[in-house]
């Protein structure tokens, strides 16, 4: 499923707003989540997952093809875990 | 940042109303979740690609008493961030 696919969808499940209503809603949706990683917040979302910074210490590594051994510094992945009433929906049967 | 600071920003950004603020996400939460349901990912350009995946069975072992245990086959949804969101945020 695409965005748009995620849009049309919204539109048909909310009578009363339109689809370039729905669109602009959607955007500000996923951008309050991005707005809220720049800040280095924590997200969380009831049944559905956190999103969170988390840090990785500096180490150091190979480059496969030479040998050599390359510092790779400390940085910060994203990562998401799913909510318990996700893991259950995707899980039942 | 909750699920009720989600519907302030949507107030303040967009001007939707609390009440449909909170009705429109969780219909964005439903739908998402249904489309895993169903096995399948979430593209989401920009942002990032949620990835249902299947899990087999595997040994692991219980960290706190050490006891060996069966893990049992599951499905995990994952995420991997854009390259313009991870540029932002990693």
């Amino acid at each position: 499923m695409t965005r748009s696919e995620l849009i049309e969808l919204v539109t048909q499940r909310t009578p009363g707003l339109t689809r370039v209503q729905t669109e602009i809603i959607v955007e500000a949706f996923f951008q309050s989540i991005v707005d809220a990683l720049n800040r280095g917040e924590k997200i969380e979302v009831r049944g559905f997952g956190n999103f969170r910074l988390k840090q990785r210490s500096p180490r150091k590594a190979r480059n496969p093809k030479t040998g050599e051994v390359v510092d790779v510094p400390a940085k910060k992945v994203l990562h998401f875990k799913m909510g318990k009433e996700l893991r259950e929906l995707i899980n039942k049967r | 940042m909750t699920k009720a600071d989600i519907i302030n920003s949507l107030f303040e950004n967009v001007g939707l109303p609390k009440k449909e603020s909170e009705e429109i996400i969780e219909t964005i939460l439903d739908a998402m979740k249904k489309t895993f349901s169903e096995g399948e990912s979430i593209k989401i350009s920009g942002f990032g690609t949620f990835n249902v995946r299947k899990k087999r069975s595997r040994r692991g072992r219980n960290p706190k008493t050490g006891e060996d245990i069966e893990i049992t086959p599951r499905t995990v949804v994952t995420f991997k961030p854009s390259n313009h969101l991870k540029a932002n945020v990693e």
